[in-house]
């Protein structure tokens, strides 16, 4: 199976400027030009669904692989941040510029092990972000008091500004416990709203789709080895809202044309309602993607890492509304069929 | 046909009135320079931004328990004796103190005893029998949990008492819900923990023992246990301490104490420094409660020429010969800093922590690295909203105006919220802020593509707009409605970072529906009041 010219025959118009003259609209004879993205589009998105099966499953495995390698060298899936693995982090800021391989000579000099040297954001902020692993709850404050004395010792560069993050191992695995419950929990809520506004399957699809999102990115942070902090968590829960926001806005396309058309296949009623949205989605993915790498251009070091997540989650989020989530409904409705089942996908019982 | 908007123009007006408020109050002037003061008034930032401390303490919960029973002990002790009845209360296991057994009754009183203690302990203790004629006391579990519960309350009223009495400003001192008897300390504008949390951690349990042993120590704990025969006697305890008279000699001793102490604690009531005594020492002169005092009295007078040690945090700080009895007032003479005493003196007076603590949690930021964030964290939202903006303007044209009042005004009633619910706002607050922006865009864009959609099928603005909204609903209530709801799971089970991302998104969500919905509607409607018949919609 290849997985070329998925993207080759997309059918859109593209950036035009449209003359609009639909003949129902009383010509006022201005002639208002109107700037569109998509018209008419008319894509079968489920014919290509071979192909958005095979893209989905190389970067899941790709994911999953590289999550797995960073296990078995780690003992963690992704590279995880203080936050979660315990540590002590002291950010410095001082006077001059500051040389890491100079801090380290101090550091090693006090003879302290295991430790990590990084410069923080850009050069001329003067920053350095220096690590150590912290080894129980009863020593919590020793790793950030060591360093500072050997910097004021062994290295002759007044420090201007201090920001520490000690978190003892207690509250790293607290933490670890709390956030996967909570992302848990909110699926779940998710799951049962979907199910009360539309039907179970619609729920299933949409967590699927959502799962397949977090698995990706998850994966990105493996590869690129970034950190998984408590910031991250929270850009990947909103990942999760964003991805369910754009598989929702299908989905009710759906619900509707559904109703409208009862004996239309459901396959083409999916690849109209996913039509029907194009622009819409590509619109309000385009300009959140443009918010979020504004954030990831400006917002510094601190947010680097929360912006990294939400521009690969935005992506693909997008791309798992139509390409994992819609196919999953028709996939469904297939399935029952061949085990001679009524369908049950069309329209919700209670929607308005 | 038009529609009467005046009602709903004066409720958006009066919400836009009502949120400025929120966020400037009353300004003292409407130059830069005043309303920044006044909105930095209003809205409270967080630690990461403005700069700060923050503390996760873990209680130690069991140290109250302990000190619970080795009371209870004590009194079971005197209640036997009083009524003629053998028998040694001991605490078998160390890591459960909640446990307290009787051992050495005389055979067949172990039915006695059961009855005398039940009529005193029944209430909290569970009263078993145990194997050899014993008897054993366990703390039920609700009053087990009723006192973590207030060992953790009265650690946060004391913690509160010694951080007021540093002047921080507007500290958050309060429970944490992580883990069971943990205590949130934010403290902000402090960026040098060490004297902070040597002052909020210190237990400074000052307490007076009797020593039962050598009373100039023993050089290490097996040299003590020798010189007991090789078993430490249940109501004893080997401390450590570096003093053996009032000077240090740099060494390590090990002394041998009664495990109940005379008195301790809540029995201090007062505290001060006295710089240099009559016999030329350092030292802190302490005020015993009426209760205290008595007791020490008591002691003193029947145990002229015995020694007692005073501790601190479990370490030995001096040994003295009781020279006469003393009732309420004395001092402590030993080796103790400048600093020592004042932090001392400061505990005391604010009273002794229930338990020991423990930082599991720290984090500071110095605060030019949080003016660095919030410079950041704004210019990139304020570049993120800009770039929409203009972009609405430019592919819906008139209508993007809508959009763009629509977007401003929501940042203003979540601003305005954050004002009035003295929220903080953190960095992933204001990145919730951004993500608000996002379905902010989103809900409008579904309406105008709709809106669009209608006008292709042929119908006239007003009913293009009327049709585009109803149908645009759906979808912008589901997945508003599906985003609050897991926002609000992750306020309800996430903490610090997490917490403040959903405050903003759920917050700014719920203004979003009222602004993309009803606002942008109501300007739409006064739009198509204002069109003749027949023109057409800028969208």
């Amino acid at each position: 199976m290849t997985c070329h010219g998925s993207a080759a025959s997309y059918q859109v118009t593209g950036w035009s400027v449209v003359e609009d003259k639909s003949p129902s609209s009383p010509g006022t004879g201005e002639g208002i030009g109107i700037v569109e993205l998509f018209r008419n589009v008319n894509v079968d998105w489920l014919g290509k669904k071979w192909y958005f099966l095979c893209f989905s499953l190389i970067f899941s495995v790709a994911g999953v692989i590289s999550m797995g390698l960073h296990w078995s060298r780690n003992g963690s899936p992704v590279p995880l941040g203080v936050d979660f693995q315990g540590g002590t982090q002291v950010q410095l800021q001082f006077q001059n510029a500051p040389d890491a391989n100079a801090i380290r000579s101090a550091t090693d000099a006090a003879g302290i092990k295991d430790v990590q040297i990084v410069q923080f954001d850009a050069p001329e902020k003067r920053e350095m972000l220096i690590s150590l692993p912290t080894p129980s709850d009863a020593s919590l404050d020793a790793g950030r008091k060591e360093i500072v004395d050997a910097l004021d010792a062994h290295y002759k560069n007044p420090i201007i500004s201090t920001s520490v993050q000690v978190v003892g191992p207690t509250v790293g695995r607290q933490l670890e416990k709390q956030a996967a419950l909570a992302t848990l929990y909110s699926l779940i809520a998710m799951l049962i709203y979907l199910w009360f506004r539309f039907e179970l399957i619609y729920g299933v699809a949409a967590v699927v789709a959502v799962f397949h999102d977090t698995l990706i990115t998850l994966g990105f942070f493996a590869l690129t080895n970034r950190e998984l902090s408590l910031t991250v968590i929270a850009a990947i829960l909103t990942l999760v809202g964003y991805s369910m926001n754009d598989t929702i806005v299908v989905f009710d396309r759906i619900r509707e044309n559904l109703r409208l058309s009862r004996r239309e296949a459901l396959t083409d009623v999916v690849n109209r309602s996913i039509n029907q949205t194009l622009s819409r989605t590509v619109l309000t993915s385009g300009l959140t993607f443009l918010t979020v790498l504004a954030l990831f251009v400006y917002g510094g070091e601190v947010l680097h890492n929360f912006s990294f997540a939400l521009v690969v989650g935005i992506l693909i989020g997008t791309y798992s509304s139509i390409a994992v989530a819609a196919p999953m409904l028709v996939a469904y409705q297939n399935w029952r069929a061949s085990k001679g089942k009524a369908a049950v996908l069309p329209a919700s019982r209670r929607s308005k | 046909m038009k529609k009467n908007l005046n009602g709903k123009i004066a409720t958006i007006v009066g919400v836009l009135v009502i949120c400025l408020y929120g966020i400037f109050g009353i300004p003292h002037g409407v130059t830069g320079g005043a309303l920044l003061d006044a909105i930095t008034q209003r809205i409270h930032l967080g630690l990461d931004l403005r700069g700060g401390a923050h503390l996760i303490l873990q209680v130690v919960v069991k140290d109250a328990v302990n000190a619970e029973t080795d009371n209870t002990v004590a009194r079971i002790q005197q209640e036997l004796q009083s009524n003629k009845l053998q028998g040694l209360p001991t605490k078998p296991d160390p890591a459960n103190p909640q446990i307290i057994k009787i051992t050495g009754i005389d055979p067949g009183k172990a039915g006695d005893v059961r009855n005398d203690l039940a009529d005193h302990y029944g209430t909290e203790f569970d009263i078993t029998s145990g194997a050899d004629n014993s008897v054993i006391l366990t703390m039920k579990p609700s009053q087990l949990t009723e006192l973590q519960a207030k060992t953790v309350d009265q650690a946060i009223d004391t913690i509160r008492d010694r951080v007021d009495q540093l002047g921080v400003s507007e500290p958050v001192i309060a429970h944490y819900g992580l883990g069971d008897n943990q205590i949130l300390v934010e403290l902000p504008g402090v960026s040098d923990l060490n004297r902070v949390r040597d002052i909020i951690q210190s237990t400074s349990r000052l307490e007076v023992h009797e020593v039962a042993g050598n009373s100039s120590g023993y050089g290490s704990e097996q040299e003590a246990l020798a010189s007991l025969g090789g078993a430490l006697p249940p109501d004893e305890e080997l401390l450590h301490g570096d003093s053996q008279g009032l000077v240090s000699d740099g060494q390590d001793h090990v002394f041998l104490v009664k495990r109940v102490s005379i008195v301790g604690g809540r029995d201090f009531r007062d505290a001060s420094a006295i710089g240099v005594n009559d016999s030329g020492r350092q030292g802190v002169n302490f005020v015993l409660t009426n209760a205290g005092g008595e007791r020490f009295y008591d002691y003193t007078s029947s145990h002229v020429g015995s020694y007692m040690a005073i501790t601190m945090g479990d370490r030995v700080k001096n040994v003295a010969v009781i020279k006469g009895a003393i009732r309420d007032q004395g001092q402590i003479e030993g080796q103790f800093s400048k600093q020592q005493i004042d932090d001392l003196s400061l505990t005391l007076r604010t009273g002794a922590l229930p338990a020991s603590i423990i930082p599991i949690e720290e984090r500071t930021v110095g605060a030019s690295l949080g003016a660095d964030s919030i410079r950041q964290g704004v210019i990139a939202a304020v570049t993120g909203m800009l770039a929409v903006m203009v972009f609405m303007l430019i592919y819906y044209r008139g209508s993007g105006i809508n959009a763009d009042l629509a977007l401003f005004l929501n940042l203003v009633i979540l601003l305005g919220f954050m004002g009035f619910s003295h929220a903080t706002l953190t960095l992933p607050g204001i990145a919730g802020v951004i993500l608000t922006i996002g379905m902010g865009v989103d809900s409008n864009v579904l309406i105008f593509e709709r809106i669009r959609e209608e006008m292709r099928a042929g119908k006239g603005p007003a009913q293009a707009v009327d049709q585009g909204f109803a149908h645009a609903w759906t979808a912008i209530f589901d997945t508003h409605v599906t985003t609050i709801v897991s926002a609000a799971i992750l306020f309800m089970f996430g903490t610090g970072p997490v917490k403040g991302f959903a405050t903003t998104l759920v917050v700014g969500l719920i203004a979003n529906l009222f602004t993309a919905v009803f606002v942008s509607r109501v300007i739409f409607d006064s739009h198509v009041n204002h069109k003749l018949v027949g023109q057409k919609l800028s969208i």
